[in-house]
């Protein structure tokens, strides 16, 4: 039968995060993106803390889980408050628009 | 347990929910909250310099560190921020932007960076530096009508969570393959290297290199410091990078001073583009606040050379130089906060023209500020270059002092053509003279310090030559 190991947590953890890069750097269209591809970033170390603690028998990776959980929400939370001011502003939250501060 | 090592983190947190109660129940409390969080901070000054006789003392589990160069840089931080609040009442008052939850997020930040400064375990690291950062955001957009606040905010956000993605990412691969979060445990584990604790590495130095703004990771220093309020990006410029070198310390000498072959090569990079990019790319400016950004930029990297010796001289010469650099963009802004005129302040260069014939005081600071900050003797600016380079060099790292030289000539060029624009160009109309007291002294002593450091910079070197890590 087919074993599933600590590897294949690991890949998996490393793609999303990865889609979660990918997603900030290639996005042109919308800032609330933006924000989906950085929780996509902390779940995938999520899943890698996860999965290290049950591979070593370690019960801190699972409490460093519930912290970045808790501080993920919080940013979140201030992200939209961000993005909202923003809209307030210039109308738009269109990525390419994004360009008064330039030098 | 100790609780009275972290007194100075518990009064500070007890302060903050205090004042918001202060700003909420009360009305019209903003002056009254501002001035009690100046208080707070004298007071938070006196509780940590009473720690100074400590020598290395962990606590919790061992996850808190109080040591002499924690307790060093918490007093420098503080000793900056009072300042920072002094000077920038005026400016924070015209811009209307003098709320209570102004210096309520200021304290916040700064409980953030103790946290990070103390930190021995990546957990606490972890909330320490996210507590700074998330009140960071919010001081960044904070003059929220207007629309370049609010962008230099979003464009702060997502870089620096997109960071912290990126350090969190190291932490996990740390975390596993050594077994714990702990500092002193990762040191201990680490003399049988796998490759999963150097991607992890690498992963954390370039989150750090993102906060403190070294290329190649620096794309959001100028547009943020342009951005936000002056007062923000003097706090920006300012006190963040101590948290974030002084975290950059920690990791490189605890945890990873046995991997000195593998980040070595690293921090020299970083080091050495940080110094080009920064004294060529401020050359085109025309903005002082993005002006100051590049050279902040140029800055980090000499600081991160001392760091790249991996000795003991190394990190003693950053630390003084952290703490000059600290003055010297106290001094800057200030002399920004004076250039008002009707209720507006003035940030472009060519608004400096001529401001010797109407402000000659105000222009003999700025070209002493200018001196120091492209390093020429006897000023605190050149000591503080002058400490890196024999660190670097007893190393035998020729290269690196070598480029650090070139890039200090290079910059040297765009400070001259400020101070050639303040004393030979058309004068314009002069701003306008009355300032608050705060303001003035802030200038007079931060020039002060830089102007006659060189009598007795023994003061200073005692103070920091007690850092002993390795």
């Amino acid at each position: 039968m087919f074993e599933i190991g600590l590897g294949h947590y690991l890949t998996l953890g490393a793609i999303i995060f990865t889609i979660g890069l990918v997603g900030i750097f290639l996005n042109r269209k919308n800032v609330i993106v933006l924000l989906m591809s950085i929780e996509l970033i902390l779940l995938a170390v999520n899943i890698n803390l996860v999965s290290f603690s049950i591979f070593i028998n370690d019960l801190s990776g699972q409490i460093f889980t519930l912290f970045i959980l808790t501080v993920a929400a919080a940013e979140a939370a201030i992200g939209l408050a961000i993005i909202v001011v923003y809209f307030r502003n210039a109308g738009t939250i269109k990525v390419e628009d994004i360009e008064k501060l330039k030098g | 347990m100790n609780l009275d090592l972290i007194f100075p983190e518990i009064f500070l947190s007890l302060a903050i929910m205090f004042l918001l109660m202060v700003g909420v129940f009360k009305k019209k409390s903003e002056r009254l909250v501002y001035n009690l969080s100046t208080t707070t901070l004298i007071i938070l000054l006196a509780l940590v310099i009473n720690l100074f006789s400590i020598n290395e003392i962990l606590i919790f589990n061992q996850s808190y560190k109080i040591d002499t160069l924690s307790t060093f840089m918490k007093s420098i931080t503080i000793i900056s921020a009072i300042f920072v609040m002094i000077s920038s009442f005026t400016y924070i008052k015209t811009l209307d932007i003098l709320k209570i939850e102004y210096p309520i997020l200021i304290l916040s930040a700064i409980l953030g960076m103790m946290v990070m400064i103390s930190s021995n375990d990546l957990i606490v690291f972890y909330l320490g530096l996210e507590l700074q950062s998330l009140a960071l955001y919010v001081l960044a957009s904070f003059n929220r009508d207007n629309i370049l606040s609010s962008e230099s905010g979003l464009k702060y956000f997502v870089l620096s969570a997109l960071s912290s993605g990126l350090l969190l990412y190291g932490c996990s691969l740390i975390y596993g393959f050594s077994g714990s979060t702990n500092f002193t445990f990762i040191s201990s584990l680490t003399s049988n290297i796998e490759n999963g604790v150097i991607f992890g590495l690498v992963f954390i130095i370039v989150g750090l290199a993102f906060k403190i703004s070294a290329v190649p990771f620096h794309m959001w220093a100028p547009d943020v410091y342009q951005g936000s309020p002056t007062s923000v990006t003097l706090f920006f410029a300012a006190l963040p990078k101590v948290a974030a070198l002084t975290v950059f310390i920690r990791f490189l000498y605890i945890p990873f001073v046995n991997l000195i072959d593998n980040w070595q090569t690293i921090i020299v990079f970083i080091s050495i583009s940080s110094m080009i990019f920064g004294a060529v790319a401020a050359i085109g400016q025309s903005n002082l606040k993005r002006l100051i950004a590049y050279s902040s930029i140029g800055h980090m990297g000499y600081a991160l050379a001392g760091l790249a010796s991996g000795t003991n001289q190394g990190v003693q010469s950053s630390v003084t130089y952290i703490s000059i650099y600290l003055v010297m963009t106290l001094a800057f802004f200030s002399c920004l906060f004076m250039m008002r005129k009707k209720n507006i302040f003035y940030e472009k260069i060519e608004d400096l023209s001529g401001l010797s014939s109407n402000h000659p005081i105000l222009s003999i600071c700025l070209l002493i500020v200018l001196f120091s900050l492209a390093g020429i003797p006897p000023l605190a600016g050149f000591f503080a270059k002058f400490y890196i380079f024999m660190a670097v060099i007893e190393q035998s790292m020729y290269f690196l002092a070598i480029v650090g030289l070139l890039s200090t000539v290079v910059a040297a060029f765009y400070y001259l053509r400020l101070i050639k624009i303040i004393y030979f160009d058309k004068p314009k109309e002069s701003f306008e003279k009355d300032h608050r007291i705060g303001l003035k002294v802030t200038l007079a002593i931060s020039t002060g310090i830089l102007l006659l450091y060189f009598i007795y910079p023994g003061f200073l070197n005692d103070l920091v030559s007690r850092i002993v890590l390795i």
